[in-house]
């Protein structure tokens, strides 16, 4: 399974939700299907998209939190798991991609390649509803479920170890992270 | 235990007429009574961390989402979260409310505080992170809010470091 397959196969679906992506292949990936300006891609700080969600989740009540998080993120804090699952938001939804390997930084291994259970400690974490898939069609199937289900989610998605050639986009940081708040604030308007 | 329940207050009060509505906080000694203020609060959101880095992350989603918010942690806490505040809140811009127990400085008993103590200051100046140390009580609320003042107009870290003269009475 290819992860930009499984982003392909949701866009539609992300159009009203507020979208959170780690840094390097997942943000350049789902950046090249067509930025919208409620995706944040966060090209730093690895571990801390899902802490993100977690404060956006708790914010704003009413909307559907997406984080595109990774095994190599996901593993510099899982304590992460254990604080989402303490205040379950019901409208945060967590997918982590894992490719068993830190591509965006040179394709080193991660501990899911020796073994190490993503869906195993989040649901020993207590997030209340954990899947693994490795299909296409599971992936599609597990998102649309969580989409249109109040209970915090974390979706195991395995992917194969492989994107985009270069990950640098047109779009400033700091130019995504006003037009994401704007975004936001104009939704409190309407 | 001697933990000053009259500047927790103040301080408490202070963050609350700032508007701020969400506070991470990572248990310490001297946050014990911020920390059940805000727990206490129906109008504040608290959000236990496991480790003082997430906080940044909330903060920002809660920037983002239009909510003011306060990390709460000691300042080994926030050693713990320097890659955080620099690759997050200082490349994006993203404004945060740093209040920090300033352990390990004159007065200190627990050897395991006192290195800590000695690099907080220098780490923050290092950092470019604006600082004040807050030491007596009739100064916390101005200066709470002149920094979250210049967190909102600057859209950067600023951090209030509470000091034993503050928090401890003995």
């Amino acid at each position: 399974m290819l992860r930009l397959d499984c982003l392909r196969a949701v866009y539609p679906d992300l159009e009203k939700c507020l979208v959170v992506t780690i840094m390097g292949a997942t943000a350049a990936e789902l950046h090249s299907l067509g930025h919208r300006p409620n995706f944040f891609y966060l090209q730093h700080a690895m571990g801390l998209a899902s802490s993100t969600g977690l404060g956006l989740a708790l914010s704003l009540p009413d909307q559907k939190i997406v984080v595109f998080d990774g095994d190599g993120s996901l593993l510099m804090n899982l304590g992460s798991l254990s604080t989402m699952a303490r205040y379950q938001p019901k409208n945060l939804f967590h997918v982590v991609f894992d490719n068993e390997s830190l591509l965006s930084v040179g394709g080193f291994p991660t501990a899911t390649s020796t073994g190490t259970d993503l869906e195993g400690i989040a649901r020993a974490a207590g997030i209340p509803a954990v899947r693994t898939v490795r299909t296409l069609e599971d992936f599609k199937t597990a998102v649309k479920n969580a989409l249109h289900t109040s209970q915090l989610t974390t979706i195991v998605a395995k992917v194969e170890p492989t994107g985009p050639a270069g990950y640098v986009t047109d779009l400033s940081l700091v130019e995504n992270r006003f037009q994401f708040r704007r975004y936001i604030q104009s939704l409190k308007r309407q | 235990m001697p933990v000053s329940v009259t500047s927790s207050k103040v301080i408490f009060d202070a963050l609350k007429k700032c508007d701020v509505r969400l506070i991470s906080a990572l248990p310490e000694t001297w946050l014990v009574h911020l920390i059940r203020m805000a727990d206490d609060d129906p109008d504040m959101v608290l959000v236990r961390l496991a480790k003082e880095e997430e906080g940044v992350g909330v903060s920002a989603g809660a920037h983002f989402a239009g909510v003011k918010s306060a990390m709460l942690m000691q300042n080994h806490g926030f050693l713990a979260s320097i890659n955080g505040i620099v690759s997050f809140a200082h490349l994006y811009k993203i404004p945060l409310l740093m209040v920090i127990s300033y352990r390990g400085s004159f007065g200190e008993r627990d050897p395991w505080q006192t290195q800590g103590g000695n690099v907080t200051e220098a780490l923050l100046r290092a950092m470019g992170i604006p600082y004040s140390v807050l030491d007596s009580i009739e100064s916390v609320e101005k200066r709470i809010r002149q920094a979250q003042a210049l967190a909102e107009s600057s859209l950067q870290p600023v951090a209030l470091l509470l000091t034993r003269d503050l928090m401890w009475e003995e």
